[in-house]
């Protein structure tokens, strides 16, 4: 078989700080090697076209739809998901906002939705209400109506504001 | 003794306080466990090819292309799975007249509705099983499809199934008064054409099962994302002919429901059928394009309907002629007649009047079967009522807050009976109006609106007053026949370390029903609610009952937990009495302590008592009870529902020249009863608002003349997004019911009841000085221009 048409590939990456090394299907979509291989279930799969944002990760610090990309474009990026950013406490503070504002019901679009916020919030300034709710608007959420979800992350901006200042 | 709940300094004072909810950590550290996240051993996934056409005979099936695709296993046909598994037809008994033919889990001789499941494709991965589904070849003969809701009971309309004689399924009329002598004496008459989309509940979980059948034991164990487990429980009992003892139902955490996961769907059924045959473990998780197909739709209603009033603005009389289409079987065991025999109990829901005609007509249609969805009918009822209201309101230039105070029934006329014979416990509308307008500043609102006109904008204020049922008891379902538990139940023990444990029939879907028992149950024994440990929704372990639909499991399952939480304090104070040579009546639990009720001080920790209980109970007199474990039960016995109440207001602006509506602002007052939770309370109704907001401006499921859905995915079906939607600002009048000591009535589908409402009045109004008016949902920008007549053909 050629190299153009192999239907495994290779892919070297680091996933939550770890080194994993697989052999994928060259069609497989990230958010099922996360899911199906990894175990990494904290990501969900749920339009599975790149509309809902339930799928949301970490990759090289974009917030990226796991449905849209393939595992072997995975290859030497670095990978965070849900599980890795608690176990670092990296989003701590966003995490309980959420909780303290019950900015979640089901949760099943919490993960992505908090790796979506992250990403904003991670370019620092307090954002506006109006550019939280436009930087979430691909995040789809049934359950809560966005408000406690806006809430909850212009509460952490202005705590981290608050915090560089001090 | 009762909770004095008045008052806010009380021990133990839960109830009425915001606590955190025990499960929503693991949710935001991404460790829930919902179905698809669960791996069985020697576990198969199952695909289905399903119906590419609205109505067809199934001719000759070829498998053979499917078999030869790598880690297939095996494949059903309808006629395979007809052999292990009886079909269901969905009527009940009092909804007279309601028909539907038997169903299968796969369809057998024709299909119905595009995305009826056909065959099942089971293989050892999900993509080789999807792969295997889309290499099946059915040979569908089509046949003429039915897809027009008011032709189709025209006499040249095809009969969808000719064995029922017609396509209707269910009629109901109710009449009460005299409506053409009102209509015909009336100051003023005004009619419209109402029409409310097909929509689906677009839960961002897909429908998800996983099933196990343990042929060494003869147990079922059924993985699934459910509101209704042990109903659950007695159909796959029922239909694969095994002992309902032998079936578990466990739902873990499920993500959305909104009504959508309440019912049987074949591709379930299948997945369960196959597991018995098979013997190994079957995962089932619908993709989206089958979310859209086979998900339940509803609200898909045209009306007609008239509001009679005289000069001061009292409604005299309403008529209201609904149709709906329900695809092409009753949806089992609830049934597709309940949406039309809402709109028929609900239209005028809030008002005072005598004379009231409704019809419902609900008729066959090969699309997607219909069924109950959050706030049920409650949409339809209430856009027509209030559309009408406001409506009248304008032809007699009357304020539309002034026309609902003049015609809301008053405060104290309760009890009440409507005049569609719903009967009223005690309501407030006037107070959650009061509430509102001071809320919103109305006044201000108004003057604002004013100003933005003369800048040229089209702004509108749109109020909408509605009633919602809540707290059903078997006059919904268990009269007509059906196994589904209107009573619920809780399981309340004291474990040795004096931590408690609580085990609830009703389910979490992420509305916070573990809170809300965890503080329940917290506050009724006397323990910190982080004390308390919830477990729902396994069969095997909670109490027998209905779970989370119809807005009862604070309702129904809290005050079982209340009561199951009040008898263990009292067999924990019997048992404290006894080691303490105290009078149990002068002993308290609180904070985990037995303590002096008087005095507060402190006498025993429940820890010590536990140790004693379980371990030392040689000390404890020989005939001194000491059961830390009690359970009870809860049903509503006076009122056949707890109807709660509010009001709702929108404030938005059009722009005529693009039809875009922004929504500026959105209010909510609730009456829910005693509220047990505020925080989770409001985000319930929050989230509710924005689910009927979605109907308002963007839902809408399209079909062509042919029965082919169009706009089967996220991208085209539209669903509301956080940029659109606006904040909301909520507020509360609380009537208790009686009926429980807790006092607690539904909140979680208010918000969906009466937004749709509140948005097509605030566009109107908007819109009324340009001499238009929009009353078909959604009101897209396309529907606005029409309706101002920049668009035609
Ligand atoms: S599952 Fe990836 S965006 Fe929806
Ligand atoms: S919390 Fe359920 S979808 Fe967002």
């Amino acid at each position: 078989m050629t190299e153009m048409f192999r239907d495994k590939v290779d892919v070297s990456l680091t996933v939550n700080g770890e080194p994993v090394e697989a052999r994928v299907p060259a069609g497989q979509h990230m958010i099922d090697f996360l899911r199906l291989e990894l175990g990494l279930t904290g990501a969900h799969a749920s339009c599975e076209h790149g509309v809902c944002g339930a799928c949301t990760i970490r990759v090289d610090d974009d917030a990226v739809r796991g449905c849209l990309m393939l595992a072997a474009q995975a290859d030497g990026t670095e990978v965070w998901t849900i599980e890795g950013l608690t176990d670092t406490n990296a989003i701590r503070d966003l995490q309980e906002a959420f909780v303290v504002r019950n900015a979640l019901q089901c949760g099943f679009c919490t993960p992505g939705m908090l790796v979506a916020a992250e990403e904003l919030l991670s370019k620092g300034g307090t954002p506006s209400r109006a550019e939280i709710r436009e930087h979430l608007s691909g995040n789809y959420c049934r359950c809560t109506g966005y408000e406690a979800i806006i809430d909850a992350v212009e509460s952490v901006a202005q705590g981290r504001a608050g915090k560089g200042k001090a | 003794m009762t909770i004095p709940f008045n008052n806010p300094d009380r021990p133990n004072s839960y109830i009425g306080k915001t606590v955190p909810r025990p499960n929503a950590a693991k949710l935001v550290q991404g460790r829930g466990r919902y179905v698809d996240d669960i791996v069985l051993p020697r576990m198969l996934h199952v695909a289905f090819s399903r119906s590419t056409v609205a109505h067809a005979k199934i001719g000759t099936i070829d498998l053979e292309e499917a078999k030869a695709v790598k880690g297939v296993v095996r494949i059903f046909t309808g006629a395979d799975l007809a052999e292990v598994c009886s079909p269901w037809v969905a009527v009940l008994a009092h909804l007279k007249g309601l028909k539907s033919p038997p169903q299968h889990p796969l369809a057998v001789d024709r299909a119905c509705w595009v995305g009826e499941p056909v065959v099942a494709v089971v293989a050892t991965t999900r993509a080789a099983a999807e792969e295997a589904a889309s290499m099946v070849i059915v040979d569908f003969e089509e046949l003429p499809a039915v897809t027009d809701t008011m032709t189709a009971l025209d006499k040249d309309a095809p009969v969808i199934h000719p064995d029922l004689g017609d396509n209707l399924a269910f009629r109901r009329l109710h009449e009460a008064g005299d409506v053409d002598a009102a209509f015909e004496t009336a100051h003023k008459v005004v009619s419209a054409s109402f029409r409310t989309a097909r929509h689906t509940g677009v839960t961002l979980e897909p429908r998800s099962i996983l099933v196990d059948w343990n042929p060494a034991e003869g147990q079922m164990t059924a993985y699934h994302a459910t509101q209704a487990p042990h109903m659950m429980q007695t159909v796959f009992a029922k239909h694969l002919d095994i002992p309902e003892s032998r079936v578990r139902v466990i739902c873990g955490d499920v993500g959305g429901s909104y009504g959508i996961k309440v019912h049987v769907y074949p591709d379930e059924v299948a997945t369960a059928a196959m597991a018995k045959v098979m013997g190994r473990p079957i995962k089932f998780i619908a993709d989206r394009l089958e979310s859209y197909t086979t998900d339940i739709h509803a609200r898909d209603h045209e009306i007609e309907a008239k509001i009679a009033v005289d000069a001061d603005g009292k409604i005299l009389a309403m008529d209201v002629d609904d149709w709906t289409g329900i695809g092409p079987y009753s949806v089992y065991p609830r049934t597709s007649a309940i949406e039309g025999n809402q709109v028929v109990n609900l239209c005028g829901g809030p008002y005072d009047f005598a004379n009231y005609r409704a019809q419902t007509s609900v008729v066959f249609q090969n699309k997607t079967p219909t069924c109950q969805y959050r706030a049920v009918g409650h949409p339809i009822a209430v856009a027509i009522t209030e559309g009408l209201v406001d409506m009248a309101a304008a032809a007699i230039g009357m304020d539309p807050v002034e026309i609902r105070r003049r015609n809301m029934y008053a405060d104290d006329a309760y009890p009440a009976t409507s005049p569609a014979n719903m009967k009223f416990e005690s309501l407030s509308h006037h107070a959650s109006m009061d509430k509102l307008t001071e809320m919103m500043d109305y006044d201000a609102l108004r003057a604002d609106q004013t100003e933005a006109r003369k800048q040229g904008k089209y702004r509108g204020i749109g109020i909408a007053s509605f009633i919602e049922l809540t707290n059903p008891s078997p006059f919904m379902y268990g009269i007509g026949g059906a196994r589904i538990s209107a009573q619920d139940g809780c399981t309340v023990r004291m474990d040795p370390d004096g931590s408690v444990v609580a085990l609830s029939g009703v389910t979490e879907q992420g509305q916070g029903t573990e809170a809300m028992l965890s503080q329940v149950v917290a506050e009724g024994v006397g323990v910190d609610p982080s004390n308390v440990r919830v477990i729902t929704g396994d069969t095997q372990v909670t109490p027998y009952g209905g779970g989370t639909w119809a807005s009862r499991g604070a309702g129904i399952g809290g005050e079982a937990a209340l009561q199951a939480a009040r008898a263990l304090r009292a067999s924990i104070l019997e048992v404290a009495a006894a080691m303490l040579q105290a009078d149990a009546g002068r002993l308290d639990i609180r904070d985990g302590q037995v303590v002096d009720m008087d005095s507060g001080e402190e006498r025993m920790p429940l820890a010590e008592l536990g140790r004693i209980v379980y371990f030392r109970g040689d000390t404890l007199p020989k005939d001194l009870p000491r059961e830390l474990v009690q359970t009870r039960h809860f049903i509503t016995m006076e009122y056949p529902f707890a109807f709660t109440n509010g009001v709702q207001a929108s404030y938005l602006e059009v722009d005529t020249d693009t039809g875009v509506v922004t929504l500026l602002k959105h209010w909510c007052v609730e009456d829910c009863g005693r509220v047990i939770n505020p925080q989770l309370v409001d985000e319930q109704i929050r989230g509710g608002i924005v689910q009927g907001l979605g109907g308002a401006l963007y839902e809408e499921i399209h079909y062509d003349e042919d029965g082919q859905l169009l706009n089967g995915s996220m991208a085209d079906y539209l669903v509301p997004m956080a940029a659109e939607m606006p904040d909301m600002q909520v507020g509360h009048v609380e009537t208790p019911t009686k009926e429980s000591e807790l006092g607690a009535k539904g909140a979680g589908e208010a918000g969906t009841a009466g937004a749709p409402a509140a948005v097509m009045n605030a566009i109107n109004d908007a819109l009324r000085p340009l001499g238009a008016q929009v009353t078909e949902m959604p009101f897209t920008p396309e529907r606005i221009l029409r309706a101002l007549g920049k668009l035609q053909d």
